[in-house]
């Protein structure tokens, strides 16, 4: 009950004019940084950073400041999946599963389906992580504290082999995907020895490593793009869109098939959200694998089904707030974007950690109750805004193409300020189109690009510490999460051999 | 398709190998250091440097043998389609779209990001997309311009301006 009085006092101190003003602006801000290829929450955040000391001035606390900065990321959580629906490119890393069904979707006519679909999951999402986090943060936090690195590298392992089910039948295919991200990852240098590696050809812009950014933006912008010209033939395939009453009506009954994907993906969202060095990507990520493995029909995953975008949403919006857990009470960042909040809160003068709840809660609760009430408000301008981005879709394709061609050269650009970027995220873009055609899936290579800067240190660290690779199976967290990894990682080797000896019987 | 199936597993067979050789370099500081002796684990039991991608680029060379052999016994439907890797329209799609975006990245080097963009819009819209003048000159010109606001302005992101940066000298005095 006392955690509900202090709720109750943050979320009016959070409707409070100025602070629902700023959650309003914060949320539309991140709509658009988060639909624009290669900005995500991270980048408006961190450049929008000093312009909250402007409202620290203003309001004379800390706690406005923080409603504006997480309203950006909530928001740029649900701007993440317009991109990815409406244009087949993922805003932010965090969209990237949004794309496998969103995309199928909005090619099939079906935009204002996936877009229902994914702000009504981000919202229910987000409300059971805001819940969660209210009610059970000690808990919680104490189980992530808990994880070492046998445990991330198992958990990295887990979401591996619970990819290894997209990359279809071909299997030698979707290991090569997987193998050739991790390498990717690990270009430029080694952070445990200092040492510098892979540098290709002794080109020195290897050096700084390959960003996530330049080869999602390549693969989901150049390669994509250069994809859908080439079997669309510039057709109009996309622009079958009708938004109206009954249409929206119709998008909300085909919601109805997608509970269970979203209360999957709220959960795994939370849970992986919570995990330091992990984050919102490998929870929508592993959201959609396992709401496709436990589907009766996981071959209708990748050609559009509303569960296939409701999982990884509900997921990646459940899990920004799961960031914030370790972030606020053990001043360990759960993602990049909520590092920059940590360092927010310093520069404003917070000490954030396991007394921040004692010591600050003028702070802590309306920050919290501001949650909610950027949830109401991202869901309501996200739906709002459907039909505007809905028009996007019906521009002819000879102006969409060379608009997104603009703005992944510009985005590129504008995330490092590095030209070797963009001529490599154009090469990895023509790349990516040819693989594309010979049907090698790239989802694995992006889930392993992102996920291979933390599998590394974590596996090293592991045998550096334990000197033995049992150590994964015989740690009473890791132990199960590992099996259960090398159970789904030979999965589709023993569905192949049973459908053989089916079809020999 | 079935031929681009096989010379792509090669490339990429080949691209594991130099993975593997790239991975066992010796440090640019101590080249005395046989190469490979990163790949495994040194006196204190650490995995080296190369550990990491020596291993991934053995089981991508693995996986490359696989999609081979798999090639020769004709059990993937790459290795057995008849349909061209890039028909007519592809060929003339990837060169002027492809090579479009190459001179982009050329003209953003002589020409800035806003003067590039001008560019690209004007020859994609107009000579791609046979779209009247009127449309074509309204975006080619508002894409920039909104980008400039956008960037420059409002988000601080100075982009680069080539040999058109003077035109834009006026602009800062104002806005930035």
């Amino acid at each position: 009950m006392e955690v509900l009085g202090h709720l109750f006092e943050g979320i009016l101190i959070a409707l409070e004019p100025v602070n629902l003003g700023l959650a309003i602006i914060g949320v539309i801000i991140g709509l658009f940084v988060g639909a624009m290829p290669g900005l995500g929450s991270v980048n408006g955040v961190a450049i929008l950073l000093p312009f909250t000391f402007v409202i620290q001035g203003f309001t004379g606390g800390a706690t406005s400041p923080m409603i504006f900065l997480a309203s950006i990321y909530y928001g740029a959580m649900y701007g993440g999946a317009i991109s990815s629906i409406t244009l087949g490119i993922p805003g932010a890393s965090t969209a990237v599963a949004t794309t496998f069904d969103g995309r199928p979707l909005a090619m099939k006519g079906q935009a204002h389906v996936a877009l229902m679909a994914a702000a009504l999951a981000s919202f229910i999402g987000a409300t059971i992580s805001n819940i969660l986090f209210t009610g059970f943060a000690p808990l919680l936090a104490s189980v992530a504290l808990n994880f070492g690195n046998p445990e991330i590298f198992a958990l990295m392992l887990l979401a591996f082999a619970t990819f290894a089910g997209l990359g279809g039948d071909d299997f030698p295919k979707t290991i090569f995907s997987i193998c050739f991200g991790l390498a990717l990852s690990a270009v430029g240098f080694d952070i445990i020895s200092g040492e510098p590696r892979l540098i290709f050809f002794d080109i020195q812009g290897f050096s700084h490593g390959i960003r996530f950014l330049v080869l999602a933006i390549g693969i989901y912008g150049i390669g994509e793009m250069l994809w859908t010209i080439n079997t669309s033939r510039y057709g109009s395939s996309m622009s079958n869109v009708e938004v109206n009453f009954a249409s929206i009506v119709y998008a909300l009954k085909q919601f109805k098939g997608a509970w269970k994907g979203t209360l999957i993906g709220s959960f795994i969202g939370f849970f992986v959200g919570i995990l330091p060095a992990a984050g919102a990507t490998p929870g929508s990520l592993m959201a959609y694998g396992v709401t496709k493995m436990t589907s009766r029909d996981p071959s209708k995953y990748g050609k559009g089904v509303v569960d296939g975008v409701a999982a990884p949403e509900a997921a990646n919006n459940s899990a920004s707030t799961g960031a914030m857990l370790p972030m606020m009470t053990l001043g360990i960042p759960g993602s990049p974007t909520t590092a920059v909040l940590l360092a927010g809160m310093v520069i404003w003068g917070l000490q954030p950690g396991p007394l921040l709840f004692t010591n600050q809660p003028d702070f802590v609760w309306p920050l919290i109750g501001s949650f909610y009430i950027s949830n109401f408000v991202a869901v309501a301008v996200n739906i709002m805004f459907i039909p505007i981005f809905l028009w996007m879709l019906r521009m002819p394709f000879t102006i969409l193409a060379p608009t997104i061609f603009v703005l992944s050269l510009v985005g590129t650009y504008a995330a490092y300020l590095d030209m070797f970027d963009v001529w490599l995220m154009v090469l990895v873009g023509f790349g990516g189109f040819f693989m594309r055609i010979l049907d090698y899936p790239v989802a694995p290579a992006v889930l392993a690009i992102v996920l291979g800067p933390i599998a590394e240190p974590t596996l090293r660290q592991t045998l550096l510490q334990y000197e033995t690779f049992t150590i994964f199976f015989t740690r009473p967290i890791a132990g199960p999460i590992t099996i259960c990894a090398v159970i789904l990682i030979f999965l589709p080797a023993i569905q192949l051999i049973l459908r053989k000896m089916r079809s020999k019987a | 398709m079935r031929r681009a199936e096989i010379v792509t597993a090669f490339i990429l067979g080949i691209f594991s190998i130099y993975l593997m050789w790239k991975s066992g370099d010796p440090p640019a500081w101590n080249p005395s250091i046989p190469r490979f002796a990163n790949i495994g684990f040194d006196e204190t039991g650490t995995p080296g440097s190369g550990f990491w991608p020596f291993w991934l680029g053995f089981i991508m060379l693995i996986c490359t043998i696989w999609i081979g052999i798999n090639w020769v016994l004709k059990r993937s439907p790459q290795s057995v389609s008849e349909e061209p890797f890039l028909d007519d329209f592809g060929k003339k799609m990837f060169l002027t779209v492809g090579g479009g975006l190459i001179g982009f990245l050329v003209m953003i080097h002589l020409a800035g990001f806003y003067g590039a963009i001008f560019l690209f819009m004007v020859y994609y819209l107009k000579f791609l997309g046979r779209h009247t003048w009127f449309l074509t000159l309204t975006i080619s010109t508002s894409l920039p311009i909104v980008s400039f606001f956008f960037f420059d302005v409002a988000m601080r992101i100075v982009l680069p301006k080539g040999y058109l940066e003077p035109l834009f000298i006026p602009l800062y005095d104002i806005f930035l």
